[in-house]
């Protein structure tokens, strides 16, 4: 039996008289991969953001573990430690090199030892193929790097969850595959995650189940067989339509400039 | 000029440079404090400090200092606090210097964008743990140009420090001019000491802001 890890009850979010998300419920699983998809503006990032309590919401409540989290609780940087976030534009923190951007919040954080914590950071960023840059600072990266490093940063804390929001946005298409792989294996370790991405051929793959965001509610909300193959929605098909046009589209302009 | 005078002036203008320079520096490590302490609360704009720092902030910077120091020095003896010269001057250079430090600070930490502290509080940091491990750092290399201009003009304004009968530079030379009318040697020795404390400040400052620009912290 899985236990339920996340729980979204009833969450309202708005800026000012604008409505970004509307009384939205849903649950995540331990161990389970939740991905997210919706037209651009939806509120996707709006939704990270309040779990993660860098928004103010104005109604309804986010549990962790059973546990409200609100920004008014004294426990906040507690249970923020309990979730990863990584950012599309990385956010690494430039006056410090990969290795000490890693281990920044375990040791002031969450107190632990140095060495131990440089050991864990060290063999994660094997895990990444990136050991031999732990002392780059994040001038000297690649935009897939910073990324990598960016996820491992958010994995030495050892979350229970990790919120991704379109990670691989800001990417040149060449290094989208070394950070999807990462987030893929991920799942495949059985990490529970919440991933926001325009990706649809991975989403489909790294899935376990897709939320389907559009005009601050859950339209739909299925397996990712289900959802790609047999969209209930027309707003759903619609917006699944717009993706096999653009298809079509390159392939005429790559045809013709050939 | 005659170099016999100036020679025999010189032990009295070596004691008030080092007490320019004592006041000075004890001045303006009062008044980087307090002006770390006044942006750090506009930035994180806690209620009541955050006000009370704005207002601060304009007052300390909209008065003369010889107001100031008058108003420490001549003041409050009158309502019963004694005081002494010296800390008079310390107090005065502290308050004025704290409003300049605090917007030197504050155009530094604005620079750095919210993100960054997004990202810090989303790995479980505290707003101050943030502030510190994460922001303030990059926001100095923005505030050190002018963290520098102000030390350098807090220097240059220890000169209002006779006006409370401190012994410094300028009260040294004014006291040998009206003494021995030797003013072009007096003048001299006075340029001449300010300029030996200010100029390893300023290229110091040169220095220092040259390699913060070539660290480059681009992301
Ligand atoms: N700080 C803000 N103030 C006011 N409105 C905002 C703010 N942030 C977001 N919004 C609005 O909220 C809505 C949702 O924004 P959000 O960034 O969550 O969308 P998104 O689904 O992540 O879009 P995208 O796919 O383009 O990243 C948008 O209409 C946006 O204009
Ligand atoms: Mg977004």
């Amino acid at each position: 039996m899985s236990r339920e890890l996340l729980a979204v009850e009833n969450l309202v979010k708005r800026y000012g008289e604008n409505t970004v998300l509307d009384k939205i419920s849903f649950r995540v699983q331990e161990g389970e991969t939740l991905v997210i998809i919706g037209p651009s503006g939806c509120g996707k990032s709006t939704l990270l953001r309040c779990i993660n309590a860098l928004e103010p919401i104005q109604g309804g409540r986010i549990l962790l573990d059973g546990q409200e989290i609100s920004r008014d609780a004294k426990s906040l940087p507690k249970l923020r430690q309990r979730i990863g976030m990584v950012f599309q534009n990385y956010e690494l923190f430039p006056h410090l090199n990969a290795l000490d951007n890693i281990t920044l919040a375990p040791i002031k954080v969450q107190k632990r030892k140095r060495a131990e914590v440089v050991e864990e950071a060290m063999s994660l960023l094997e895990r990444v193929g990136l050991k031999d840059r732990a002392y780059d600072f994040p001038r000297q990266l690649s935009g897939g790097q910073k990324q990598r490093i960016a996820i491992v940063r958010a994995l030495c804390m050892r979350p229970e969850a990790l919120l991704f929001d379109e990670v691989t946005a800001s990417l040149d298409p060449e290094m989208v595959r070394e950070v999807l792989d990462v987030l893929l294996a991920l799942a495949e370790q059985g990490r529970t995650m919440l991933i926001v991405t325009h990706e649809m051929q991975f989403a489909r793959a790294v899935a376990d189940r897709v939320l389907f965001l559009d005009g601050g509610k859950i339209v739909e909300e299925a397996a990712p067989d289900a959802f790609f193959d047999a969209p209930q929605s027309e707003r759903a098909r619609k917006f699944l339509r717009t993706f096999t046009f653009e298809t079509v589209k390159h392939q005429k302009i790559g045809g013709y400039s050939k | 000029m005659d170099r016999q005078v100036i020679l025999s002036y010189l032990p009295l203008y070596r004691d008030a440079a080092w007490l320019t320079l004592r006041l000075g520096c004890m001045g303006i490590a009062f008044s980087l404090l307090i002006g770390l302490a006044c942006a750090a609360a506009r930035y994180r704009k806690t209620p009541i400090l955050s006000a009370l720092a704005a207002a601060y902030i304009e007052v300390s910077r909209n008065t003369p200092l010889l107001i100031q120091l008058f108003f420490l020095y001549y003041g409050l003896p009158k309502i019963g606090i004694r005081t002494n010269a010296a800390a008079c001057g310390v107090a005065g250079l502290a308050f004025l210097g704290g409003g300049y430090m605090a917007e030197a600070f504050r155009s530094g930490l604005e620079a750095i964008p919210l993100s960054q502290k997004e990202s810090a509080l989303s790995l479980g940091m505290t707003e101050f743990q943030a502030l510190w491990h994460v922001v303030l750092p990059q926001a100095l290399s923005v505030s050190v140009p002018p963290l520098m201009a102000n030390v350098v003009f807090l220097l240059k304004e220890t000169s209002v420090f006779s006006a409370v009968s401190l012994m410094d530079l300028m009260f040294t030379a004014k006291d040998l001019i009206g003494l021995y009318y030797s003013t072009t040697e007096s003048l001299f020795l006075l340029v001449a000491f300010y300029l030996l404390i200010l100029l390893p400040v300023s290229v110091a400052g040169s220095l220092l802001e040259r390699r913060l620009r070539y660290a480059g912290f681009g992301v």
